[in-house]
């Protein structure tokens, strides 16, 4: 991949840093002088009690939520501000903790609006369904379908997500985040309500994810056994600070984390 | 066992994104279209072409303009009467100035008069959403309706502020007009609402409508995938508006051969919302059934106390409609939200299976 | 440039010149404004309460009305003297048919459809406008009729004031109605905040679904506030019925409660006065100074202008609560 000023990022450097940020929403400190960075390639969880600022942390990369203090800087470019729009064009893609399928569209149609940045034909051939316009459709409808087929969703493409079963719709989710084929995958929870058997097959999915399409993967998870086997490095937030930055075993060990997540007073 | 799919196999994408991929459906369309275009001309009345199909097909074209700014992209409006009289007061002025050009092109154009003043009152939506988008497109028909009473230019600056519609030919037949055949004027209704239904089903199916429509679910959700909002949103008005001024000049044009200085106002606005919410919102079809239902509807209640052998008097029956209309929303409202074209689709469904009940 | 002139100067200078034609300008555009907060205030209330927005409420100001002249017409026709008692009389029936019809409302329309998103609500709301429409044409008819102001004891005639080396003159009525609407707004006001039952609504307001697990009979609450918006609703008719006659256009008319409540805010109720005011001063001063350039009869469309123009800026309205959505 390359960085608007053109140099390739390499695996292993950092493909987005978060510098000195800090948000509020009024009174209340969501994220207080946080910064951390994610490399290329990796697969880096965000942890933490509830509510110490994890699902606001990703909307500030997302550019959902713009911070009052520091500063992003992603593939190479920084910024204090980012739209949502800008942050689909730099390849940004995320789920989200309740599922924000668009529920008037089948699965397939859901997967197919992932790919809205790359269909370009324009309003005329639009109108007659013909020529561009069904070329595109089919071109997408496939690459699409690699994904409905890798996600093991090919039996519900066509059923309206609203009706689906929730592990399944976090899987649709998923697929549509795919469709994007984004450099950054942000994912909020992908794991939440899913039994054992639905968590080993949304990890599996994961992985795969990040060894074939080499997808960097940033994601919250409350399930430490999925956090600790599937990551390369973890972040522990805490009351909207950082307390602890490394890889899963150091992580374990930090008697801040653990202290955080007894609920000891400090 | 008449409704099986079992057998239809797609190879292709291309034939599994068709509009209508069952040989069924594709049947079903064939025989209303042999309908439309062959037996309903024969077999029909000047009566039941003049006043029955011809306000049905105007009206559907106004409910598939809703539907794509309210039902697909979730933008509710109240103004699509005044945007009607925008194209049928459009057309009134080009057939004045230009009358050499045909009508049909004339009728064409006077949807992008409309389409742009609906971009012009769509352009708060960058700022204003869901509810209180609704107070826009209110500002636009209570100004309308007032600009077509007020600005007499717009009439000619005939002293009784109504238009009256010049006689005009398609190839040789008279199609507009006190000499217009009723007959005539159905085929050249049928003809743009057949061409521009198709058009709106191809548009509805393809990428700009899963854009509508994802503005319309979550509209968070579809900024984060880069669909960009504004855009989409001031299309649906642009689409919606055109589609409502080829409804306004039709309408004027060839169902009334007139239009009075009221006719575009804020009940017909209502009206047309009812069609769309009866035959459901983002339907196409629904449009077709919500403006049969909402116009048939009344005609069907002055005619049926001659066959119960009741007489009540015409005043009675026309309140009796805003009755059974009004308790006829909110039960469909309670038993299927979705509309007739909801209906019709478990209908479809049922015959899938039938003679099984599942 | 002559136009530039006309819009920004020339206004100014007439109002500046004939102050006594400003000033009662301005108390006409109060009193308009008086009695769009009143209908505001029912869309209040029941928004307040149910989050649904009544479309139905200017039908009811109309059906409360003819209910009220028509019970009244048959009392007299019954025989019942003198014309005051039957007016109360009537005016009580009529209360009572304002509760069954919150029953009605309650038991056919909300409960069905209790856990539908707010639209279909507010859709449901453009039926019962219908049928309401047409029932009350089916019984009393569709001319307009005469408000029994008199009988009510409504105060009539003007007070005039000599002013500004001019004429001012109030009607009383007028005074009578904004002194009444005040009157209705703190009372509701105080109910809201300091009741039981105000404290349920507003819990209502919030979630259906907590405040039925708190134990909070969501018919009871209901009932009450389409009830006591019909109230409003019955005032409402009786102030603008006495001014003008009772007919079916005062439907439309009540569309303006729009702009008021958008400036106002929906669930406000001092809010609801504000911006009856803003947009009745508005409207009046608009058509009186600015009519003559563009052709008259812009008051159809300027509140809603003027509506748009603030929420442009502030599209919560003034008194309106900020939305931060959480995702």
């Amino acid at each position: 991949m390359r960085s608007p000023t053109g140099n390739e990022i390499a695996a292993g450097e950092s493909i987005l840093s978060v510098e000195n940020v800090s948000l509020a929403f009024g009174g209340v400190k969501a994220i207080s002088d946080v910064s951390l960075d994610i490399r290329k390639g990796e697969i880096r969880a965000i942890i933490g009690p509830n509510g110490a600022g994890k699902t606001s942390m990703l909307n500030v990369i997302n550019g959902f939520y713009t911070p009052q203090k520091g500063r992003i800087t992603f593939k190479g470019e920084t910024r204090t501000k980012m739209r949502p729009h800008e942050a689909a064009l730099g390849g940004i893609a995320r789920t989200f903790q309740n599922v924000a399928l668009f529920r008037g569209m089948t699965a397939l149609d859901n997967i197919m609006t992932g790919r809205s940045l790359k269909m370009h034909s324009n309003f005329f051939w639009q109108l007659l369904r013909h020529g561009p316009a069904m070329k595109e459709e089919v071109e997408h409808r496939r690459r699409v379908e690699d994904i409905i087929e890798f996600l093991e969703i090919a039996h519900i493409r066509k059923v309206p997500v609203g009706v689906l079963p929730y592990g399944l719709q976090k899987r649709v989710e998923l697929g549509r985040a795919l469709a994007m084929e984004p450099d950054l995958l942000l994912l909020d929870e992908p794991m939440a309500g899913m039994n054992l058997e639905e968590k080993e097959d949304m990890s599996r999915y994961v992985l795969d994810v990040n060894n074939f399409y080499g997808t960097t993967i940033a994601l919250i998870e409350h399930d430490m056994g999925v956090v600790m086997d599937l990551s390369d490095r973890v972040v522990v937030l805490d009351y909207g600070r950082k307390i602890a930055d490394g890889t899963p075993d150091e992580v374990k060990a930090n008697k801040a984390v653990i202290d955080a997540y007894l609920g000891v007073a400090h | 066992m008449l409704y099986r799919e079992a057998g239809q196999f797609k190879s292709t994408y291309e034939a599994d994104a068709a509009v209508f991929p069952l040989r069924q459906d594709r049947i079903g369309i064939a025989v209303i279209l042999v309908l439309a275009f062959v037996v309903i001309p024969l077999t029909g009345s000047n009566f039941v072409l003049s006043s029955v199909m011809i306000p049905i097909l105007v009206f559907s074209l106004a409910a598939i303009a809703l539907n794509i700014l309210t039902g697909y992209t979730g933008l509710i409006s109240l103004g699509t009467a005044g945007f009607m009289g925008v194209g049928g007061y459009a057309c009134y002025k080009l057939t004045s100035v230009f009358p050499g050009i045909n009508i049909v092109v004339h009728i064409a154009l006077s949807g992008f008069f409309a389409a742009g003043v609906g971009v012009l009152f769509g352009l708060p939506s960058l700022r204003i959403k869901g509810f209180y988008l609704a107070v826009a497109t209110l500002a636009a028909q209570f100004f309308l309706s007032w600009f077509f009473i007020r600005v007499p230019w717009i009439y000619n600056y005939n002293v009784s502020g109504a238009i009256e519609v010049p006689t005009r030919t398609f190839f040789g037949v008279v199609v507009t007009g006190p000499n217009a055949t009723p007959m005539a004027r159905y085929y050249v209704v049928l003809g743009f609402v057949v061409v521009m239904t198709w058009l709106a089903s191809n548009l509805v199916h393809g990428r700009i409508g899963r854009m509508w429509m994802a503005v319309r679910d979550m509209d968070i959700a579809a900024e984060l995938i880069g669909i960009r909002l504004y855009p989409t949103k001031l299309l649906a008005f642009a689409v919606s508006s055109f589609y409502c001024g080829v409804a306004g000049a039709l309408m004027v044009f060839l169902w009334l051969g007139a239009s009075e200085a009221d006719s575009f106002n804020i009940n017909q606005s209502f009206l047309i919302l009812f069609m769309v919410i009866i035959g459901g919102l983002g339907s196409l079809i629904g449009s077709f059934f919500g403006a049969a239902f909402i116009w048939g509807l009344p005609i069907a209640m002055r005619v049926a106390p001659e066959y119960l052998g009741l007489t009540i008097n015409s005043a009675t029956v026309e309140h009796l409609q805003f009755m059974v209309v009004g308790a006829l929303i909110i039960f469909f409202l309670i038993v299927e939200p979705h509309g007739l074209a909801r209906l019709w689709q478990i209908g479809k469904q049922k015959l899938r299976v039938w003679p099984f009940p599942y | 440039m002559d136009l530039l002139y006309q819009i920004f100067i020339d206004p100014f200078v007439q109002m500046v010149q004939v102050p006594d034609l400003f000033v009662q300008t301005l108390w006409e555009g109060l009193v308009s404004g008086v009695l769009y907060a009143l209908i505001a205030l029912g869309f209040v209330l029941i928004f307040k309460a149910s989050g649904v927005f009544n479309f139905a409420q200017g039908i009811m100001v109309v059906f409360a009305a003819l209910t009220l002249i028509g019970i009244y017409t048959q009392l007299r026709g019954w025989g019942v003297r003198p014309g005051d008692l039957a007016a109360f009389l009537a005016l009580f029936i009529t209360v009572g048919v304002m509760f069954v019809l919150a029953v009605g409302v309650e038991r056919l329309m909300l409960r069905p459809l209790v856990n539908q998103p707010d639209i279909i609500l507010f859709m449901a709301t453009f039926g019962l406008t219908y049928f309401l429409i047409g029932l009350g044409e089916l019984v009393f008819g569709g001319d307009p009729k005469v408000m029994i102001a008199d009988d009510l004891h409504l105060p009539h005639g003007s007070i005039d004031f000599k002013i500004l080396g001019g004429l001012v003159s109030l009607q009383k009525i007028d005074i009578a109605a904004a002194v009444i609407a005040s009157i209705m707004v703190a009372t509701l006001a105080v109910f809201f905040q300091k009741t039981r039952i105000g404290r349920a609504l507003r819990a209502v307001a919030d979630s259906h679904k907590a405040a039925l697990s708190v134990g909070i009979s969501l018919e009871q609450i209901w009932v009450i506030v389409w009830f006591a918006a019909g109230i409003v609703a019955l005032t409402t008719g009786i102030m603008w019925g006495a001014r003008s006659n009772v007919s079916f256009a005062l439907q439309i008319i009540a569309l303006k409660a729009l702009p008021v409540l958008i400036l106002g805010g929906f669930t406000s109720i001092p809010g609801a006065i504000v911006g009856g005011v803003i947009i009745g001063v508005g409207e009046k001063l608009g058509e009186f100074y600015w009519g003559p350039l563009l052709g008259s009869g812009i008051e159809s469309w300027l509140a809603y202008f003027i509506a748009l123009a603030f929420l442009l800026f502030r599209p919560q309205g003034l008194f309106g609560e900020r939305i931060i959505e959480r995702i």
